[in-house]
């Protein structure tokens, strides 16, 4: 008894609450940048396509969503030749973004991903590719990494120091 | 055996191996990098260190390199020890200090010895802050990249490309913290095992350049275990598939076979399976024009052809497994089987059959060829026709040496100890050929001559070893001197074998190598190894089949209406004229997995798997039949061949073939037919065999873009494919564990993701796999027979003015059929030429490069002249399956003229 009354006292209060319901979608919600929505690819501060088809976001990827193939540019750049997420596969966990040592892929704010059919849920690299670096506007994997790509010569990453002269023994 | 304590916990071990491998042999995690157990130690690297205390009263102890210390009677070592764990993690992170930021553009990721060390000693941030060191790179071939800004300086790869491999061209270069491993210039790098760098270099210095034409992780490759297909010794190997592609050959461990290494045709020839040669629909000519046709309709025509009153023969292939040759002479009858191999090397196959089956002989495993302390090499170019030997007796001359440096108490895995006593000694190596070879190098003396030469020099060993031989006449006062002197040391040694082969195409040399095998008498050891042509020669030898040449002239007795050819380029076999005749007089169905010239010229032909696409048994130089499973499923309407078989059959409404309906069925029925494969069904792991109730899975748990491969074309994911034939299942579920032996389709043991994982896989380091290694030794010497000499001894090479003796010379890069035409091969793969010692170069008065005649089986042939300073005077040597020489039987005599 006593609980009824107080159950009917609860919902009679919640009549003087300002309402939290949103007019979605008229109304857009705010969402944070790290709101695990849907999945990009980003570019390098120069431009250039980040991932380096390491395979690693695919590897990371619970429901096994994420296809692709790694390629080699004829400057030395890796790339991946085909890059393709099954959204109406992925569950948004965000591991992909976590396992990427590139930065490339990322998590975005937008969920609206909602199609009559599946089949237009496949995305291809083209789809997924952004113009710009997204949430880390810094990083480029080619100025900290060894490998020498067209207009970074061995020897010219960050840390490092010029490549050795192999015929000398001087120390 | 002897105890030690390993934190505190006794241990049996063998007192003659160091403190690492009991170690890892007992499955104890230990971070190592230079040792490698077919290198041994030289303790480079600091990284196996432990703490070693003298008796269990002592506390302190002191910390020595596990790699360095012999697992002595009563040792106490602790692994756990903080000071130990300290040690190793600091020298993780010394050698990380300059390492590259690298692993997710490195094709080493994922498999990675040093990611797996790192993480085990736990150093995971870097304290470092300096400029790190770089070197440029170099372009070394078609088959490796190099990276080496990854180096960590364990020294691995010169030690194995130089001391175990014999080769030159990759050194140690400056010094200090500047060492760089390289060649003296960019350049391919010339020693035929050049490609097992990629699995001994603990890091992404040396990788797989064919990979990374279409790179593909470890964890994502669907693997299967595989047999080499392209020699006779049948290597061991695991392939991996990755989007219907195959994307490379590592090697599978196989301690009776090859060990831990491959050669670089093995393993950089696999591209003929992707190549754009490849039949994927089968095909009608029609009208001299040949159209690709739905199954069903290329079957509805071959059963007109195959009809019951139809005069059928099969012509089978020594490159097809035994399961497709054996449902061929089923479907055909074995007096209507013929074996398709060239009719000299079929000649010769079933004469080494005949010997090694014989008495007084026995046929060593490439195992046993490596502890062997003394060897004759007879007429065979290994390191071209069967590379792996070749670096089996680069082992065996290091055995005598070896043995007596171990006289001083050096045990055998002190590795730079033994060098520095044995120097560069060679124990003994003879090499008799018509032409130089690689293995010269490593030899006590080379002798050259004409096959018929070489072979009176094995007889008049077999002579100098047993005086109930046969004597050799008329040989030369050097001829005497070599002869006395390799009997001598063949006398002298505990373990001497004899090479030889089909390779210069001579019998008579067959015949020495078998008479030096008797006479060296001691029954039951192993002292005769013969290599073949292709990777079931042997196989195909023991189907009894009937010869070549009586195929061909069947048909041209007009006795045949429709012949099935199994996987078999005739034009490699016979001269063009007489497959043109068959082609023109008879209905010819072939079967095979590339377009051939004798595919273009069927008239129905057949799509068929190749060794990634099927499954079967092969059986390799020693006889041990060895089963390759079947890798993925092919694109298009390839099928194995035993299976388009089996639908020929019953579209003619022939009944042959009925009840075999998968390669178990047909070694079982093979095993019933033919008395040499008695035994063996029962030792496959047949379709029907399981682990815990478990297929065993072809992917790894780590496959990846399970939902996304195909859904650009349908979303919704199909199923995986099954597999009725095998144990093995074509996806990542199934037993989880180690399976047996036979059906390892990877090297992977928890926190170890590289190839060294196969430490977890042997049952003690180094030594067998556990449960025994895979395959079943079919060729076996009758027990007590007494062995026969025989007395057919060739008279010496006599020289015709004007007229040469042809040879064939084989090329490890060009000479097999299927590895051909892999790119990476392609490339390093000689163009054609004649070989000419420079006297007779200078008789003809031809330079090099220029061109000269000769005449080979009614036709002409137009050949660069080569010049070659070690080919025998009167002798002339072409290339095997290079260029358009084919077909012919050699050695011949031909007449050879300036152009
Ligand atoms: S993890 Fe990043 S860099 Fe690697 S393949 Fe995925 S998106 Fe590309
Ligand atoms: S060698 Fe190993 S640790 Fe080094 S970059 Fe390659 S994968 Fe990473
Ligand atoms: S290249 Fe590889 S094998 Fe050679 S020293 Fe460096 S890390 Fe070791
Ligand atoms: S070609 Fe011969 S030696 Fe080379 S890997 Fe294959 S089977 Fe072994
Ligand atoms: S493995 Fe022992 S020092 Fe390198």
């Amino acid at each position: 008894m006593l609980s009824m009354l107080r159950t009917i006292w609860t919902v009679l209060l919640h009549l003087f609450r300002r309402p939290i319901t949103v007019q979605y979608p008229e109304e857009k919600p705010y969402l944070p940048p790290r709101y695990r929505g849907r999945i990009i690819l980003s570019r390098d501060p120069d431009g250039d396509e980040r991932c380096v088809g390491c395979y690693l976001c695919s590897a990371a990827c619970p429901v096994d969503c994420i296809a692709l193939q790694a390629g080699e540019r004829p400057d030395g750049r890796r790339y991946p030749e085909f890059f393709r997420i099954n959204f109406s596969r992925c569950i948004f966990c965000g591991l992909c973004e976590e396992a990427c040592p590139t930065y490339a892929i990322q998590l975005t704010p937008d969920f609206e991903l909602c199609d009559y059919n599946r089949q237009n849920l496949v995305y291809e690299k083209e789809d997924l590719l952004i113009n710009g670096p997204g949430k880390y506007p810094g990083y480029n994997f080619y100025r900290v990494a060894g490998l020498a790509v067209s207009g970074k010569e061995k020897g010219a990453s960050e840390n490092e120091d010029k490549p050795v002269d192999v015929k000398s023994l001087l120390p | 055996m002897a105890t030690i304590y390993v934190d505190d916990r006794p241990y049996e071990v063998d007192p003659a191996k160091n403190l690492l491998e009991e170690c890892l042999s007992k499955g104890l995690d230990l971070p190592y990098f230079c040792w490698h157990p077919a290198l041994g130690s030289v303790g480079a690297c600091r990284q196996c260190a432990v703490k070693q205390y003298r008796d269990e009263n002592d506390q302190r102890g002191r910390i020595v390199m596990a790699c360095m210390t012999p697992a002595m009677d009563g040792a106490r070592i602790s692994i756990r020890d903080k000071d130990a764990v300290q040690f190793r993690a600091g020298i993780i992170e010394l050698l990380m200090s300059n390492h590259p930021h690298d692993c997710p553009v490195c094709d080493e990721g994922g498999e990675c010895h040093l990611q797996d060390m790192t993480v085990m000693t736990g150093h995971n941030y870097r304290g470092y802050r300096f400029g790190k060191r770089t070197f440029t790179n170099q372009q070394l071939g078609p088959f490796i990249n190099h990276e080496m800004n990854r180096c960590i300086t364990c020294y691995r790869c010169v030690r194995y490309y130089r001391d175990y491999a014999g080769g030159k061209d990759l050194d140690a270069f400056a010094s200090h913290n500047h060492v760089y491993f390289g060649r003296h210039e960019d350049g391919a790098l010339e020693n035929e095992f050049s490609g097992n760098l990629v699995e001994i270099c603990p890091t992404g210095v040396f990788t797989d350049k064919t990979l990374k034409q279409h790179y593909t992780r470890k964890w994502d490759l669907q693997t299967a275990p595989s047999v080499c297909a392209h020699c006779s010794l049948g290597c061991n190997t695991i392939a991996g598939e990755r989007y219907g592609q195959l994307r490379r050959i590592l090697n599978r461990y196989n301690a009776q076979v090859n060990g831990y290494f491959l050669c670089d045709r093995g393993r950089f020839g696999y591209g003929f399976v992707n190549g754009d040669r490849r039949l994927r629909q089968p095909r009608l000519l029609q009208d001299g024009e040949s159209r690709p046709v739905s199954g069903a309709e290329a079957l509805k025509r071959t059963a007109l052809l195959l009809g019951r009153q139809s005069r059928v023969i099969g012509i089978g292939s020594p490159r097809a497994s035994v399961e497709a040759n054996f449902a061929l002479r089923t479907l055909v009858g074995s007096r209507n089987f013929f074996s398709g191999m060239a009719p000299g090397e079929e000649h010769l196959v079933a004469r080494m059959l005949h010997v090694l089956r014989g008495a007084g002989v026995r046929t060593p495993s490439l195992c046993e060829v490596e502890s062997a302390d003394a060897v004759l090499v007879l007429g065979e170019d290994v390191t071209q026709t069967a590379p792996l030997l070749a670096l089996a007796i680069r082992q065996a001359v290091k055995q005598a040496p070896r043995r007596q440096a171990m006289q001083l108490r050096i045990p055998r895995w002190d590795d730079a100890a033994l060098n520095e006593v044995m120097q560069q000694q060679k124990g003994p190596l003879y090499i008799a050929t018509p032409a130089g070879t690689r293995l010269d190098e490593a030899a006590t003396q080379c002798f050259r001559g004409a096959p018929d030469d070489v072979a009176r020099l094995g007889f008049a060993v077999a002579r100098a070893l047993d005086a109930t031989a046969p004597p050799v006449r008329g040989l030369s006062r050097e001829e005497r001197a070599a002869v006395q002197a390799i009997a001598g040391a063949l006398r002298k040694a505990e373990r001497p074998v004899v090479v030889s082969g089909s390779g210069c195409g001579s019998e008579a040399v067959v015949d020495a190598a078998a008479q030096v095998a008797r006479a060296l008498g001691g029954a039951g050891t192993a002292n005769l190894c013969f290599t073949a042509a292709e990777c079931n020669s042997f196989g195909l030898g023991l189907l009894n089949a009937m010869g070549t040449a009586e195929a061909f002239q069947r048909v041209a007795d007009g006795l045949v209406d429709t012949v099935v050819v199994l996987e078999n380029d005739l034009y490699r076999r016979v001269g063009r004229a007489s497959v043109e005749a068959m082609l023109a007089s008879a209905h010819v169905v072939a079967i095979d997995h590339s377009a051939t010239d004798t595919v273009a010229g069927a008239e129905v032909a057949f799509p068929s798997g190749t060794f990634a696409e099927t499954e079967g048994t092969m059986v390799n130089n020693e006889g041990r039949a060895q089963r390759f499973y079947q890798v993925f499923v092919p694109q298009g309407e390839v099928k194995p061949a035993w299976s388009w078989l089996g639908e020929l059959a019953q579209a003619a409404g022939r009944t042959e073939l009925t009840g075999l309906r998968s390669p178990d069925d047909l070694l079982a029925a093979l095993g019933r037919a033919v008395a040499a494969f008695e035994g063996l069904p029962e030792r496959v792991a047949g379709a029907s065999f399981r682990v815990n109730g478990e297929k065993v899975p072809r992917l790894s748990p780590r496959a990846s873009g399970r939902t996304a491969v195909s859904a650009n074309v349908n979303v919704h994911e199909p199923k995986p494919p099954e597999d009725p034939d095998s144990p093995l299942a074509f996806t990542m579920e199934g037993y989880p564990q180690q399976p047996p032996s036979p059906l390892i389709t990877r090297f992977w043991a928890p926190g170890w993701n590289s190839v060294q994982s196969l430490n977890k896989f042997q049952a003690e380091v180094g030594g067998a796999l556990a449960g025994g290694d895979p395959g079943m030794r079919l060729i076996e010497p009758v027990a007590n027979g007494a062995a026969a000499y025989t007395d057919e001894i060739p008279p010496a090479f006599r020289r015709r003015a004007g007229e040469f003796l042809v040879v064939p010379l084989h090329h490890i890069f060009g000479s097999d059929e299927q590895s051909a035409v892999a790119p990476a091969v392609a490339q390093r793969s000689p163009g054609p030429y004649a070989a000419l010692s420079p006297e007779d170069a200078q008789t003809l008065g031809v330079q090099d490069g220029e061109f000269v005649e000769i005449e080979l089986d009614g036709g002409m042939f137009q050949l660069p002249a080569l010049l070659m300073s070690s080919m025998t005077v009167g002798v002339l040597g072409v290339p095997v399956g290079i260029g358009s020489l084919r077909g012919v039987d050699l050695p011949a005599r031909s007449r050879c003229r300036r152009v």
